[in-house]
């Protein structure tokens, strides 16, 4: 990887880096209760909670477990889980 | 070298620069007012308002946030200028290597003055010697031609592909800022054939989002700053190849990175940056005529260090005195310090004396030289003071 | 996802409100946009070398030179005729302490930039230490609460004052828990043809401490208690107002934050307390902030 002159760097390019890899807990998502309010992707601060199909995802590879989504959602349709390995 | 009188016009040195400027076609000037720069940046804004010159004037609020304009601007694809002195270029030492890190090809001219404190307006060259290391070629201006022929060069090298390094050019305050001489003004034409248009290669554009100015740890720092390294090594040849360059479309050339006056049979060699050139020449002319084989060396570009070039120029001095308008406290001073270690891994042996002289604006008088030589002349029979003040008044301290 | 002008993968804390407050600011303003950001946490959070979260352009320069940069920016886009949002996204920090000479400039010399202060009330890239911008009371790493010490003796600076002073055309305070007004506010902003300032209360989970999810609770009981009214002006009148729905008390919003825990500890904290209530009660008279 060669260096650009000046620190310049290609856009979006942080996706390399998996933070997944940081989290204790893990949202659980139950798509019975959800009423589809996109609070839990509008407040997420990775920004990794997307629409599949009509329902609520986290994207596994980058959520790192903060339990914003499970905080707010009003129908308490996440739960944080501690994750095993 | 010939000068065409024909076209000579008697300006202020100020306003020559800020003709200069205007050929070189910046798009935005940011510049603070100080004291002995002021009119350079008065004569722009005034070119401005009266339509002669097409670029935005920003009156910023500060030397800080005048070169830190001009970081967006070089960012967006803009050519910028600013130019500064003194206390202005020590408020702007952050932004001084954030635009030589980030490769950002600015030019500025630094109206030399002294640095406070104590407060004084009046020139020296502490202020660009103290930031020599900082990342950007520093080119010294003799007189006021060549202060306006060397921003114009600035621009080609700073742009240069394989350069992409900030220019300083360097003038003395007052003594070249304020002085009224005959100039030879750029054409306009001619100066935007030299001088092409700014066409960086990533600049902030929604079409081609990049980022700029990402924070670099410790596995890659280094190797930015060896980018850059590389870079004023490349300046070397590029700074005399524009020189040349420049000579072919203007007729006039004072070297390129070093140049030399009786320097050839010299036993005795002066070596010093920017006006004070003038005042050696007298000296050493009427020196000559008394037969004293004495010689003088100018340092154009003062970063680069032109270490080959010196150690060829200087090689059969018998004895070396470097002159300058600095000190470094707690050191001696920077030119003297820089030239010893060119030297100390050579072949060449040849005894450097340095003296600081002219701080906070004192003249250099003939008499001043004639001392130093006196004193070079004991150097070579083993009468050796490495540094000191020339002419200090002993009386009040 | 893949529509967010922020990509993951970014080093803030998990549970920080700052990358949440970006990425809102980023949705309204959309692709034709260059940000210019100070150091702080959003800068080295998100660029590391050779990643770069951002996926519009994007100009770091100094800690205290965002406006300064960006007012270079915006005169060359006006210079080619480009109609390119310009908005510096910086922390409190930068924005109400070292940048405010670049601030007070870029405001004065009246630039089309849209200047978002994500507000976590310290400079918390450094450690937590006392910034212009911290509350009354606050501990903070260089106001500690000790034996001779109560935390912060000062008030927070009236940023939004200061701008307006400088005849700032929008003026404008938001909060990450309330993302409908907050993306209002910044398209609002954009339409403005001068400088418009916009400051977000973004709580910090790290320097603030308080339990993990919970910095969005946090941000709405800072505006329920009527410690950070929601205000907008337009051209130096108050136009806009947000109305608290549920009042909550003050002690609801600072008992659940580690920097406020001396107060309800310590017996010589009990004056400090009923002077942050003055402080909320004196917000909702001044701007009826319940109907």
């Amino acid at each position: 990887m060669a260096i650009k002159a000046g620190s310049l760097v290609d856009p979006c390019s942080t996706r390399i880096t998996k933070t997944g890899a940081w989290r204790t807990f893990v949202p659980v998502f139950d798509h019975e209760k959800c009423i589809k309010c996109s609070l839990c992707e509008i407040y997420c601060p990775e920004g990794c909670i997307h629409q599949e199909d009509g329902l609520y995802i986290p994207d596994l590879d980058y959520c790192k477990g903060c339990s914003v989504c499970a905080n707010e959602c009003p129908r308490m349709a996440i739960t944080m889980v501690l994750e095993e390995k | 070298m010939s000068y065409n009188t024909a076209n000579m016009k008697v300006v202020e040195g100020s306003y020559a620069v800020a003709h200069a400027v205007m050929c070189c076609r910046p798009d935005v000037i940011s510049a603070y007012p100080i004291t002995p720069q002021t009119h350079i940046v008065e004569n722009l804004s005034q070119m401005v308002a009266d339509g002669e010159l097409d670029s935005e004037f920003l009156t910023v609020d500060s030397e800080f946030s005048a070169l830190s304009v001009l970081v967006g601007v070089c960012a967006a694809g803009g050519r910028g200028y600013s130019s500064t002195t003194s206390q202005g270029l020590a408020l702007m030492y952050e932004v001084l290597y954030n635009v030589s890190g980030l490769r950002m090809p600015l030019v500025m001219n630094v109206a030399n003055r002294a640095m406070g404190a104590p407060l004084n307006i009046w020139n020296d060259q502490q202020d660009a010697i103290g930031a020599r290391d900082v990342g950007w070629i520093q080119i010294y201006a003799e007189n006021v031609q060549e202060a306006v022929d060397a921003t114009l060069q600035a621009y080609k090298i700073a742009e240069d592909k394989e350069i992409r390094t900030p220019v300083m050019v360097c003038m003395d305050g007052f003594v070249l800022t304020h002085v009224y001489e005959p100039v030879e003004l750029l054409d306009k034409e001619k100066a935007r054939e030299f001088l092409p248009d700014f066409e960086p290669e990533h600049i902030l554009d929604p079409d081609h989002p990049m980022t700029f100015g990402a924070f670099a740890d410790p596995s890659t720092y280094t190797e930015f700053r060896y980018q850059q390294f590389e870079a004023q090594l490349k300046a070397l040849p590029k700074i005399e190849e524009v020189a040349r360059q420049f000579q072919e479309s203007f007729g006039r050339y004072y070297g390129g990175l070093i140049d030399g006056y009786f320097l050839d049979d010299a036993d005795i060699v002066i070596v010093t940056l920017g006006s004070v050139v003038g005042t050696i020449k007298d000296a050493i002319d009427a020196m000559r005529s008394e037969g004293k084989k004495v010689g003088m060396l100018k340092i154009r570009s003062y970063r680069p260090f032109p270490v080959q070039a010196l150690r060829k120029a200087l090689k059969d001095a018998a004895v070396i005195a470097v002159i300058e308008k600095d000190v470094a406290i707690g050191g001696e001073a920077g030119l003297v310090t820089d030239l010893k270690a060119a030297f100390y891994n050579s072949s060449i042996r040849t005894p450097i004396i340095g003296f600081a002289a002219g701080l906070g604006g004192r003249d250099i008088t003939i008499k001043d030289i004639r001392r130093m030589v006196e004193k070079a002349e004991a150097a070579r029979k083993g009468d050796l003071s490495e540094f000191e003040f020339l002419a200090l008044r002993k009386e009040i301290l | 996802m893949d529509k967010s002008l922020l990509a993951p993968g970014h080093r803030a804390c998990a549970g920080c409100a700052m990358p949440t407050t970006i990425r809102l600011v980023l949705d309204a303003a959309g692709p034709n946009t260059i940000v210019v950001s100070p150091t702080g946490c959003l800068e080295v959070t998100t660029t590391p070398f050779p990643e770069s979260s951002w996926c519009v352009p994007w100009l770091h320069s100094l800690f205290e030179n965002a406006s300064a940069a960006a007012s270079g920016v915006e005169v060359m886009l006006k210079r080619r005729g480009k109609d390119t949002n310009v908005v510096i996204i910086g922390g409190d920090g930068s924005t109400f302490d070292i940048g405010m000479g670049s601030n007070s400039g870029m405001f004065e010399r009246g630039h089309k930039i849209l200047y978002v202060c994500y507000d976590n009330e310290a400079y918390m890239n450094t450690g937590v230490q006392r910034s212009g911008s911290t509350p009354f009371c606050v501990h903070t790493t260089t106001t500690p609460s000790g034996s001779q010490s109560q935390g912060n003796p000062r008030p927070k600076k009236d940023m939004p004052a200061i701008a307006l002073a400088h005849g700032v055309p929008y003026v404008a305070t938001a909060s990450v828990a309330y993302p409908v007004d907050l993306r209002r506010k910044v398209k609002r902003a954009l339409e403005v043809n001068g400088p418009s300032y916009l400051q977000v209360n973004a709580p910090c989970i790290t320097g603030w401490t308080f339990d993990a999810g919970t910095m969005i609770e946090l941000a709405r009981l800072a505006v329920e208690s009527g410690l950070w009214p929601l205000l907008e002006y337009e051209k130096g009148e108050l136009v806009g107002v947000k109305k608290i729905r549920r009042p909550r008390s003050v002690e609801e919003y600072l008992k659940l934050q580690g920097r406020y825990k001396h107060l309800f500890k310590k017996a010589e904290c009990a004056d400090m307390l009923s002077q942050i209530k003055d402080m909320a009660l004196a917000n909702m008279a001044k701007y009826n902030l319940v109907d």
